[in-house]
């Protein structure tokens, strides 16, 4: 009986192919969505991550404050002796110090006069030590464009926009112009070993990179950072060990009220990300509910919902000795059925695109010129393991729904009501 | 019951609820039709030829009185009671044929006893012999749209006997047919009638279908005006 149904819906082509064509091709759409977005925001979260939250950081109470200013005279002293105490407190994060600070590159020509200057931020990171995972996190070897990577003291990494800008080539000096702790003015050289391109356009803009000590030197910041970083040795994410972890160090210190205390956050709670976090999260649910919603819209507009059309097939099962149950059942299986090909189609063709965009990504640096978030220049798709599923979520359940909705009307009608519309 | 009874119908009355009020389609029937009966309802339109017969194939319920088919009482049956009483025991055969346009002929046939449960061998031979008895088994993989009208209606009553149903309801089964094709399809049935000894009940206007009846109940505005023998050869006989 269902054998021969189906074999009715696939021969009727208004029953069969374009409601197919219609879930398909919104699952298709909503795979595609699902894995761009997920790949801009995953990959804008990790960039955060690595670039300025970590996923747990360490400041002084009075530096986190106003962390987005990098207030370096507020920053940790003793930060060695802070350090080993978190890596020993710790041992499943990977720790490192890092200053960030704002300042001033000048390049001068061969008479000593300014030849190219700007502003820069700065990241100043452990390059050096042989466990230091710094440069992979910040993907320095691959956004190298010029040169290499500082090899040793004195050397640091400039933007390749700039470099580009002013002409400037590796081993050039330069003169780093920056504020010290106790808020003098503090210059140091430093030698261009390469130039780096990160693939973010607020990144881009201008920034140096150099080794911890060298800023520690110029800054004069001996023994101090701005901040301490932690990563999961997973590299993922995880609120809840990170929420404990932080609320565990925050209790231990909570009866001291030094603002030069440390205080632990998470990457959640930092600037923007809980927002950015949940929202990321959302994506999923709510491109459900609007997929489902169009598609719905798009199939009863279409009149492709079984039951309305096809009261007249249901009289003359109706009259051939099928009850109404069975015909209802059989219309939820119809949808289930058309939802199931055509999620399935929509999902292979729409991984089929998000694995293209995942290789082959597009350039959107245009567009994120002036966003501050840390977003990746050139967009990838990604396919997470929900992206497999997804689409069928809103594709069964808009046809399915539809359906059933529809074939109410069999129950709302007297039998041979249903059967006068052979009749006509 | 009489065991040759088939229907019993007493004091039926069927209101349709119009507006905020009701009309009486059908009042104070009362019929027995005895089993293989070859039996015709007349009347102008709107007397209420489709009404009983929608009632007797238990698609539409009786407001009042009382309505026995195959020896069960129509009121208080349950949906799924209904069709399955409609399923093992009824045919029915439409003016506009109503075959489904997605299926062949074959298994526009075979519909009817998927619902029952028989192995898809016995429901091939059931569904030949079935197309043999209305002279198309060459058809048996052809469309409906590839059908002419006459063809169509031969499908139909194929169907309708297909289960070989003990009561074939046909509503003006020749009111879309030329002459030619309405004495055919009539002889036909005439020949089901006598062989497999079916009762059939038509709702008709046709003078060519009344030709074959031997009973012929007349409804005037609800009501039965006239119920008559009709002496054929055969009925004769019989006297
Ligand atoms: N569902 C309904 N609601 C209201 N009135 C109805 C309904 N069904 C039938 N009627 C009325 O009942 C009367 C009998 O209708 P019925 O269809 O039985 O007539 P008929 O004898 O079959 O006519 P025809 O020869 O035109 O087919 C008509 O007046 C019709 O308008
Ligand atoms: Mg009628």
């Amino acid at each position: 009986m269902i054998r021969f149904l189906f074999k009715g819906i696939i021969k009727d082509k208004s029953r069969s192919l374009l409601p197919i064509i219609v879930v398909s091709l919104g699952v298709m759409l909503m795979v595609v969505m699902f894995c761009w977005i997920h790949g801009i925001m995953g990959e804008s979260l990790r960039l955060n991550a690595n670039f300025n939250t970590g996923h747990l950081k360490v400041m002084t109470r009075a530096y986190a404050k106003d962390a987005d200013q990098m207030p370096n005279d507020l920053a940790i002293l003793r930060v060695d002796n802070q350090l080993k105490e978190l890596k020993t407190a710790y041992p499943n994060l990977d720790w490192v110090k890092r200053i960030r600070f704002g300042g001033l590159i000048d390049f001068p020509d061969s008479n000593g006069e300014t030849r190219a200057q700007g502003p820069v931020v700065g990241w100043a990171l452990d390059l050096f030590s042989p466990e230091s995972k710094e440069s992979l996190r910040f993907n320095l070897e691959r956004s190298l464009v010029l040169g290499k990577l500082p090899a040793k003291p004195g050397e640091a990494l400039i933007s390749d926009l700039f470099a580009t800008k002013f002409h400037i080539k590796p081993g050039e000096k330069f003169t780093l112009f920056g504020t010290t702790m106790d808020g003098g003015m503090a210059f140091k050289n430093l030698i261009v070993s390469g130039s780096i391109r990160f693939g973010s356009a607020s990144l881009d803009r201008g920034a140096v990179i150099a080794d911890i000590s060298d800023v520690q030197l110029a800054l004069a910041m001996d023994d101090a950072a701005g901040e301490i970083l932690a990563f999961f040795n997973s590299n993922r994410y995880d609120n809840e060990q990170a929420s404990a972890a932080a609320l565990a160090f925050n209790q231990k210190l909570k009866s001291i009220k030094d603002e030069y205390a440390p205080v632990m956050i998470t990457l959640r709670e930092q600037s923007g990300m809980a927002d950015f976090i949940d929202y990321v999260d959302a994506i999923g649910s709510v491109m459900i509910i609007v997929f489902m919603v169009a598609m719905s819209i798009v199939l009863w507009n279409a009149g492709l919902l079984g039951g309305l059309r096809r009261y007249n097939e249901f009289g003359i099962r109706l009259a051939m000795g099928e009850d109404k149950d069975h015909i209802y059942k059989t219309l939820i299986y119809e949808a289930v059925f058309i939802g199931t090909i055509g999620s399935v189609l929509g999902t292979t063709f729409g991984l089929l695109i998000a694995w293209y965009l995942q290789t082959v990504g597009i350039d959107i640096s245009g567009i994120m010129k002036n966003s501050s978030l840390l977003m990746p220049s050139v967009a990838r798709a990604e396919i997470t393991p929900t992206a497999w599923y997804i689409g069928f979520i809103p594709g069964l359940i808009s046809v399915v729904l539809g359906n059933a909705l529809s074939g109410i009307g069999i129950y709302k009608r007297q039998t041979a009501q249903l059967f006068k519309e052979l009749e006509a | 019951m009489d065991d040759s009874v088939i229907i019993k119908i007493e004091r039926l009355a069927k209101r349709f609820p119009v507006g905020t009020g009701e009309f009486t389609a059908l009042h104070n029937i009362s019929l027995t039709f005895q089993k293989g009966e070859f039996t015709g309802l007349v009347g102008p339109s709107g007397s209420g030829k489709t009404t009983l017969l929608n009632i007797i194939g238990t698609l539409d319920y009786p407001s009042e009185g009382e309505v026995e088919v195959v020896g069960r009482s129509v009121k208080g049956l349950t949906h799924k009671q209904a069709a399955y009483l409609r399923n093992y025991n009824i045919g029915f055969i439409f003016q506009t044929y109503n075959l489904l346009q997605v299926y062949t002929v074959f298994e526009n046939i075979e519909f009817a006893l998927l619902l029952q449960n028989h192995t898809a061998a016995q429901r091939k031979k059931a569904v030949m012999e079935a197309l043999d008895w209305v002279g198309l088994t060459d058809k048996f993989n052809s469309k409906p749209s590839q059908l002419s009208g006459g063809e169509c209606q031969r499908v139909a009553i194929a169907r309708a006997m297909v289960k070989r149903p003990l009561l074939v309801l046909a509503d003006e089964p020749s009111a879309n047919l030329d002459a030619k094709n309405s004495h055919n399809i009539v002889q036909m049935m005439k020949r089901l009638n006598k062989e497999l000894n079916t009762t059939f009940i038509f709702a008709t206007h046709d003078e060519k279908v009344m030709h074959y009846l031997d009973r012929i109940i007349t409804l005037r505005d609800g009501a039965v005006d006239e119920d008559r023998l009709i002496l054929t050869r055969e009925n004769q006989l019989l006297c």
